[in-house]
This record gives structure tokens, sequence and C-alpha cells, in this order.
């Protein structure tokens, strides 16, 4: 996704540019290509094979895979049940990645304001904010996640509240941090001495300011994300059948790994995947907007020609 | 200075032990009534009050909650509801079985990094260099439940070399601790890498350079002491991050430690256990921040609390 918000910030020639550095890192081409396609799978992947991915076949069962006997929809195999494997890898993929978005999207939306807040304001609730950052970030994530779960249920709302919980300190953090800097320049003296009342000054002249900060975090937070709630759905707090998760996927497989490997193997290789491209991605976007690193990939170009 | 430093930090903790341990409390008070699971589907009405009475359960859940923080001011911190004894002996008796095992996994990672970030980072571009930039990105990215099972399927099923679970001898070992790894180890040598390659382009660097000193002495006599610094930081954060990796790992590999304890406690409502659990590891999780605070000083001597 990060390939997607990153150009549409910069005008139409930065935009070739940055296609000209994509194309010049081979590595980080391979994944935004991969990344493009899989959120083609999320946008149209239930539309076009959904109901493959639920249809049970009795001949089809743990049918093993690279064989496209059955159609090219068991090229992966198929599961237990008989389903194609390649068909609930592309459904799965929806509510895997929207999940993580909308967790990372919360995270960002509430841990910003927060730390907006507390960046801003020295008054008492500063400190329970910061206080609160603290708790959370000093006790295993995971740990607290499952505890939440267990007593709410597992459901896709409450996996995402509690996703969105424990990334939190990242943006309540770093907003402040931003503020704290921000609010000294003199653009706010400026702004108040005219009047401007703090919600305003927020609102207006820093929060705009401080977003772009927020937004790559939220990008490099999104792996991170996808990998808590796999391993939340590996422990069977994820979201509940008939909808699953690729991490859901890992769980049901591994009962059968000694009969039936590629149940338990592919969609973990598709979280792999998934996380890795979003890594080099965002590893290659921080080379392009640092300066001092950008050569690299100017260089490699004048090489090339 | 340095103990009111120290006593400061404390308090915090304190202040978010008590809130985390509150919040715990109600939320396993949630979850549902022990006695539908400890006694017999038939037992009788009066059995079950009798149950309740017998562990405090009859209570309204404030006077549960005032009751539970004065045993813990006189170090009673309750009864295991499953296996009949004091719940912080429990706790206490897979807390070394954890600790054994992220010691053993964060000592090698560390080490590992250090010496794969310096290389890289003494010849940037190089392929070395790109080949350990791709192995850390692919450590940090890859879902450590799906390693574990993937590990469990080549050299336990397929190739019969190692152990499914259990512990004992050293081959127990290293399966657990190489998937424990992975997510510390790619975050490190990125970090080492960044840093180190920052510091070879200082000044003092150069005058080693011109006074003619071996190169690996620079590398990791000079360049790398200063890099230190922030790789202790990361460490600090992904020791908290391990105990998540501990509770995947020790859950799929069967290790008797706190994450896999954890799990049981929540889903037999084990509450005694799990607050226990929650206040040895949040203990632990203190003492390795504060001693990470001392190893700063001990690094960078222009530090002073």
């Amino acid at each position: 996704m990060t390939d997607l918000t990153l150009p549409s910030r910069k005008s139409p020639g930065n935009l070739r540019q940055l296609a000209i550095y994509l194309s010049r890192d081979k590595l980080a081409l391979v994944a935004a290509l991969f990344l493009a396609l899989l959120l083609l799978c999320v946008l149209l992947g239930p539309l076009l094979v959904g109901e493959q991915a639920a249809k049970l076949g009795l001949r089809q069962r743990n049918l093993p895979p690279f064989s496209v006997q059955q159609g090219w929809l068991y090229v992966l195999g198929a599961d237990t049940l008989g389903r194609p494997i390649l068909a609930r890898l592309i459904v799965g993929a929806q509510k895997t990645l929207t999940i993580a978005a909308a967790a990372v999207l919360c995270s960002m939306i509430v841990g910003g304001t927060l730390g907006l807040i507390a960046g801003y304001s020295e008054r008492w609730y500063s400190h329970v904010i910061q206080r609160l950052a603290d708790v959370i970030m000093s006790f295993p994530s995971l740990l607290l996640a499952l505890i939440v779960l267990y007593t709410l249920g597992p459901s896709m709302l409450n996996l995402i509240i509690v996703l969105a919980i424990t990334r939190m300190p990242i943006f309540i953090r770093t907003a402040r941090a931003e503020v704290l800097e921000l609010r000294e320049r003199m653009f706010v003296s400026a702004a108040r001495s005219m009047g401007a009342s703090s919600t305003r000054i927020l609102l207006r002249h820093i929060a705009p300011l401080a977003l772009p900060t927020l937004v790559t975090i939220a990008a490099i937070d999104f792996a991170t994300v996808i990998l808590t709630e796999s391993a939340l759905s590996f422990l069977g707090l994820g979201i509940q059948p008939p909808d699953f998760t690729w991490g859901a996927m890992v769980a049901n497989g591994r009962g059968y790994l000694a009969t039936a490997w590629w149940i338990a193997f592919w969609p973990g290789l598709a979280i792999l995947l998934t996380t890795l491209s979003l890594n080099i991605l965002s590893s290659w976007a921080r080379t392009v907007a640092d300066p001092q690193q950008r050569w690299r990939l100017q260089s490699l170009r004048k090489t090339a020609r | 200075m340095m103990l009111g430093y120290i006593g400061r930090r404390a308090y915090h903790s304190i202040l978010s032990v008590i809130g985390l341990l509150t919040l715990v409390f109600f939320l396993t008070r949630l979850t549902g009534d022990p006695s539908a699971l400890y006694l017999p589907l038939d037992s009788s009405v009066e059995a079950r009050e009798a149950f309740a009475r017998l562990n405090g359960l009859d209570q309204p859940l404030y006077v549960q909650f005032f009751q539970y923080l004065r045993d813990l001011l006189s170090f009673d911190f309750g009864e295991s509801l499953r296996q009949h004894r004091s719940a912080i002996d429990v706790a206490l008796e897979a807390f070394p079985q954890t600790l054994k095992l992220a010691v053993v996994a964060m000592t090698l990672s560390i080490l590992l990094a250090i010496l794969v970030g310096a290389l890289a980072a003494a010849r940037p571009g190089s392929l070395f260099d790109r080949i350990a930039g791709l192995v850390s990105l692919a450590g940090a990215s890859t879902p450590d439940f799906w390693i574990a099972i993937v590990g469990i399927l080549v050299f336990a099923v397929g190739l019969g070399l190692l152990p499914t679970s259990g512990t004992g001898s050293i081959l127990h070992w290293i399966m657990p601790v190489f998937v424990l790894m992975l997510r510390p180890f790619g975050l490190l040598v990125q970090v080492v890498r960044g840093t180190m390659i920052s510091a070879l382009a200082s000044p003092y660097i150069k005058t080693a350079h011109a006074k003619g000193m071996k190169r690996r002495k620079i590398i990791f006599g000079h360049a790398l002491r200063n890099s230190l610094l922030p790789v202790v930081t990361v460490a600090g954060d992904l020791t908290t991050g391990l105990i998540n990796g501990a509770v995947v790992v020790e859950t799929i590999f069967g290790w008797p430690g706190i994450g896999k304890l954890m799990i049981d406690s929540i889903i037999q409502r084990d509450f005694a256990v799990v607050q226990s659990t929650i206040l040895v590891t949040a203990i632990a999780i203190f003492i390795v921040n504060i001693a990470i605070d001392l190893l700063y000083v001990g690094l960078d001597p222009r530090i002073r609390y």
C-alpha cells in the first residue's frame, strides 16, 4: 500500500522521477508489483473466486500442489475439505489486509490525536496520556491482546481495536515529539498573538505538519500489524469461521503437517511475501527520501545507460 | 543522582504495573465463572456456591479487587485453581525456562547482528551488504509461528534430525532459539548497519585512517563502539517483543515457559496465575530497562542521570 500512497503526495514531475528510481531498484520494483497484485486480489478476489473458495470437494480432499488437472485454482493443492488453496489465499487476502489497514488507521488517528494533545498541553491529562503509552509499551503486546480478546470474544471489530491499541504508543510518542518541536516555531507564536485558540492552532497549524511523519510510520507499521494479526489468528483468537485470514489458514493446516504440508505452508508464505514486500518498499522509500542516500539510485541510472 | 533516577523510574513502573494488574483483574473476571470449568457439569448449586465461597468468588468484584490488593502488599499472590498451590510459585517456576531461552536467543542475535551489520557497513553496496540487507529484512518479516512449523516439517518430520517439542537435550534448543532469534536479528542488523555507516563517515575515522591504523581495528574498535548506543536502545524494545515471540514459540514447541503458562491459564480461567505471570513479566522487563540505562552510562561517559 506504500507504493500507492507515497507517489500521490508528490507532484506529477516527481511521480515520474519516483517511477524511474523504482525501476532502478529491481527488488523494490518486484515488491511494488507484488503489492499491486495483492491489492487487485483484495478488490476483485472475492468476486472472482469467492464461490470456489467455499466449495467443498470430496474428490479433491488433500489434493497435492503443482497439478492443474482439476483446474488452475488447484495448482497449490487443496485443504482437508477439498477447497482450492489458491482461491482461499486470494479471498483470505481481503480480510487479512483490511483488518491490518483498519487497525493502523485507527491507531494513527487516535494515537496521533492523543499525541498532539500530550505535546501541546501541560495539563494533567497530558501526563495521563504519556503514562498510558508507557503502560502499553512496557508490556508484551501479544499477551495483552490475548487477554483482551479472550475476554471480549474474538470478532473482527475487537481484533481491530486490540491491534490498534497495541500499536498506539508509537503514534502518541511521535506526534508528541513533533508537536514539542513545532509549537516553538515562529508561525505558531504568530498565530497565538493573533488570537487563535489552542484547538485552531493544533488543527490548522500543527497537525498538517506532523501528519507526513505519522503516515510514514503507519506505512512501516502496517507490516508489523499483519504479523501480529496472523499470530493472534494462529493462536485461535482472530476472526472466527466462516471468515478467515492467512494466519487462521496456517493454524488449520498445523494438524496435517505430516500428511499435507501445503495446507499450512502457502498461507504462511503469503504472509512472508507481503510483509517482506512492504519492508523492502519502505526501506527503498527511506533511501529515496534521504538526500545522502539517493545517489545510490541515481548513480545506478548512469551506469545502466 | 543515579539512585534518584532509578527511584523515579521505579515509581513510574509501579504505577504502570498497578494499572496493568487492575485492567487484567477486571478483564479476567469478565471471562466467566471458573466454577463452570472446575466442577463437574452436574454438580449441585450448593457445591458451586461452596466453591465460589472457598475461592472468594462470591464477593462483589470491587471487594475481591481490594482483597487482592491487600494480599499483594503482604506478598500473598493467591492460589492456583488448577494446581492447588501458590500462584506465584507456578509463575516463578516457568519464568527461568523463558529466561534461559530469551537470554540465549538475544545474546546470539546481538553478537551475530553486530558482526553482520558491521561487515555490511564496511563496504556499502557490495554483494555481502545487499545479501545481508535482504536476509535481515526477511528475518524481520517472517511470521514466527510459520517458520516454526516449517522447521518442524523439514527437520523433525522430514529429516528426523530434531525433536518436534519438549525440553531436555541440546537438540531441543535449536529450533526454538532459531525461531526466536529471527526478528531481533533482522531488526538489529539494520540498526547496526545504519549507525555504522554514519559513524564511518565521521572525521575521527578519517583521522584514524590517516594515522595508518588497521582497517579492522578502525571498524571494530572505533566505529563500532560509537554505534553500540542505538543498538542497546533497540535491544531494550526487542526484549519486550521477545516475550511475544516466546508465547508463540513455547506454544508450538511445548516449552514449559511463561508464555505457555499464560495461554493455558487464560483458557483455564486460572486468574491468580494470570496475574502472577503478568507481575513477574512486568518486573523482569523493568529490570531489563534499568540495566539498559546503566549500560548507557557505561558505554557513553557523556550521559549522566
